[in-house]
């Protein structure tokens, strides 16, 4: 069963007299365990689709299934449990609350989530989360102490912690260099090949979509191409061949 | 999310702004510290002028001649002539009636004493005025009843008036003062009695025979007032209208028209003060209140500046699950917070601004638990009042606009 399922999906904006249609009957299915790339230029309707998928935004028309429940027509709180609990975010700037530990950020969803009361609790799971991440050891350290590969890995466990059941990432590299960019989609892949977690990943650049199993390149509110990926780009070999880091 | 962690959540993102935090609580800190100093003297006061009723006497009724009006005229008190010591022999005979003294003072007039002077009121008045007053002697007699028939220059003096004559000490029985140009013999000093009620300073007296003042003084037939003690404390009302049906008949007075004299008891008069006292307090807390308010609205001003400072914190909150309502409590505790905080402290301020008033000013106060309940439940009432509009902006935020929000 495909986790995400969209069948002719349609957003309308009016902004003043101007009617915008930011997406204009997009149908598509993401099956567990993909690594779904979506790309566009600005414009294309793909932050549109993005926000929809998120469950941030819902549909003028059309359909969203969700592990099988169609969520586009919930009410305002149902959506902010959906997010909180099947949902995972990953944004270009982080998002990280300042002078607050990178564990207590990576706690912060759990609570909105009622069936995590217990403060031990949280802890633990926050704790394995950063783990996945492989930052475990500075779970104590503060966003501005901590570099801006290890803030969107912070991120990323944050996103992680009420295990969802899709991880939405909007530009994830927008704001990081080649190298941390490698780093973090580093991250990415292995979560998704090691624990199956299905991967969007949002991106305008051509190079950062490869990383993924299959790229859908929106323009004018459709899906232009949708494709698999024939030449993957596996982004441990390519740690593994830049130079590594030298301390100044 | 729990109420608790709420609170804890916001704690913690006041203390991220310390500087800021504290000087939006100073606004409640000094509001409910004014709130409090103001009513605990309001209160104090109200405390002494019960005091000082009860330490005078209940059972004490006072007669001046003239009324605030009389025949369309107003008039002062003791501004009438036309009480007389035939009046006060007639009210003598009035049923509950205990003791009975004469007023009339001798105003101006320097008391020079050697080398010394000073300037204060003389009040004539007769034998029982010790009694009626509860005041015994430092040393010396008080005026007695030859005295006053014979109309003789002597006089008793307060001890205020005994330490600026006499700044060298000693027993000033028998010493020669001068009134004016009369000479007056004192026989007798009243032990300490302190400030009145109203602050004046009781030993700052001299007192002679009323009939000395009439008539070697002033050249007067006419007394000013009379101080009465009633028998028991019980009847003082009837006694006290008992005086006045009597004074009208003696004085022609019209049913329908206005006395011209006044009769009131110490309770009356203490009535009075107190509700005077009450509306002050009032005034001074309601103008502390507006401090209070200004306080909150300073809450208000704050937490929409971090509203809009923490957009993207907002939007991230919704983002991962926070629902309006999450949001709007988190602001809403925190502006609470602020100003449950600012009101704790705020009450610490008051109790010690109040207690600091009584050591060294002398002033009485009283910090009552009313009062302290009162301004702590307005904080926290303004803090949900003013907290709740930045606090409803925060939780009507899109998602994807506040994520957006540079």
């Amino acid at each position: 069963m495909a986790v995400i399922s969209v069948r002719d999906l349609k957003k309308l904006y009016v902004v003043g007299d101007i009617e915008v249609r930011a997406l204009r009957g997009v149908s598509v299915d993401v099956e567990q365990g993909e690594f779904l790339a979506v790309t566009g230029p600005s414009g294309s309707g793909k932050s549109t689709f993005m926000h929809i998928l998120g469950c941030l935004d819902r549909p003028t028309s059309g359909q969203y299934f969700l592990d099988g429940k169609d969520v586009s027509r919930l009410t305002k709180n149902e959506l902010a449990r959906i997010r909180n609990h099947q949902i995972g975010f990953v944004f270009q700037g982080f998002n990280l609350l300042s002078r607050t530990s990178a564990l207590e950020n990576v706690e912060l969803p759990l609570l909105y989530n009622s069936g995590a009361s217990k403060a031990s609790e949280r802890k633990r799971r926050a704790m394995e989360s950063l783990n996945l991440v492989g930052l475990g050891e500075r779970s104590h350290h503060f966003p501005n102490q901590l570099s801006g590969g290890q803030q969107q890995r912070v991120a990323i466990a944050r996103a992680l912690i009420n295990n969802p059941s899709i991880l939405l990432a909007d530009e994830p590299t927008g704001n990081l260099d080649t190298r941390t960019s490698v780093e973090v989609m580093e991250v990415f892949q292995t979560l998704n090949r090691e624990r199956g977690i299905t991967v969007l990943l949002i991106t305008h650049e051509r190079d950062i979509a490869e990383y993924g199993t299959r790229i859908v390149s929106f323009r004018d509110g459709h899906i232009r191409t949708d494709e698999k990926i024939t030449k993957r780009r596996i982004a441990s070999e390519e740690m593994a061949a830049l130079p590594p880091v030298t301390a100044d | 999310m729990s109420i608790i962690m709420t609170f804890r959540i916001a704690l913690k993102a006041l203390n991220r702004n310390k500087m800021r935090t504290a000087l939006t609580m100073l606004g409640m800190i000094i509001g409910v510290g004014a709130v409090i100093t103001m009513v605990a003297l309001g209160n104090g006061a109200q405390v002494s002028i019960e005091q000082a009723v009860q330490s005078a006497g209940t059972n004490v009724i006072m007669v001046n001649a003239g009324n605030f009006s009389s025949g369309g005229v107003r008039q002062g008190q003791g501004m009438s002539n036309s009480m007389t010591p035939d009046d006060a022999i007639a009210v003598r005979e009035v049923p509950g009636v205990q003791y009975l003294v004469e007023t009339i003072n001798n105003r101006g007039g320097q008391i020079v004493a050697g080398n010394q002077n000073w300037n204060t009121r003389v009040e004539g008045t007769n034998v029982d005025l010790p009694l009626i007053k509860s005041w015994p002697l430092l040393s010396g007699q008080f005026i007695t009843p030859t005295d006053v028939a014979s109309a003789s220059k002597v006089c008793v003096i307060g001890t205020t008036v005994k330490d600026m004559l006499f700044p060298d000490g000693g027993d000033p029985v028998d010493q020669v003062i001068r009134i004016g140009k009369h000479p007056f013999k004192i026989i007798g000093v009243l032990i300490s009695k302190g400030q009145s009620s109203v602050g004046q300073d009781q030993d700052d007296v001299i007192y002679a025979p009323f009939t000395t003042v009439q008539k070697k003084m002033r050249g007067v037939t006419y007394i000013e007032s009379m101080t009465v003690s009633a028998a028991s404390a019980d009847n003082i009302r009837q006694t006290a209208d008992a005086i006045a049906a009597v004074l009208r008949v003696r004085h022609k007075i019209q049913p329908g028209d206005n006395d011209d004299f006044m009769v009131r008891t110490l309770e009356d008069i203490a009535a009075m003060r107190t509700e005077t006292t009450k509306t002050m307090t009032a005034l001074l807390a309601g103008i502390a209140g507006v401090s209070l308010l200004v306080g909150g609205i300073g809450i208000m001003n704050i937490m929409l500046v971090s509203v809009t400072e923490r957009t993207r914190e907002i939007g991230l909150r919704l983002a991962i699950g926070a629902r309006g309502r999450d949001v709007l409590l988190q602001f809403l505790v925190e502006a609470v917070v602020l100003s449950m905080l600012g009101g704790s402290i705020g009450i610490g301020l008051g109790y010690g601004l109040s207690q600091g008033l009584t050591q060294f000013l002398l002033w009485p106060t009283s910090v009552s638990p009313d009062a302290v309940v009162m301004a702590f439940g307005f904080a926290a009432g303004i803090g949900i009042f003013f907290g709740f509009y930045p606090a409803r902006k925060a939780s009507a935020l899109d998602p994807i606009e506040a994520l957006r929000y540079e």
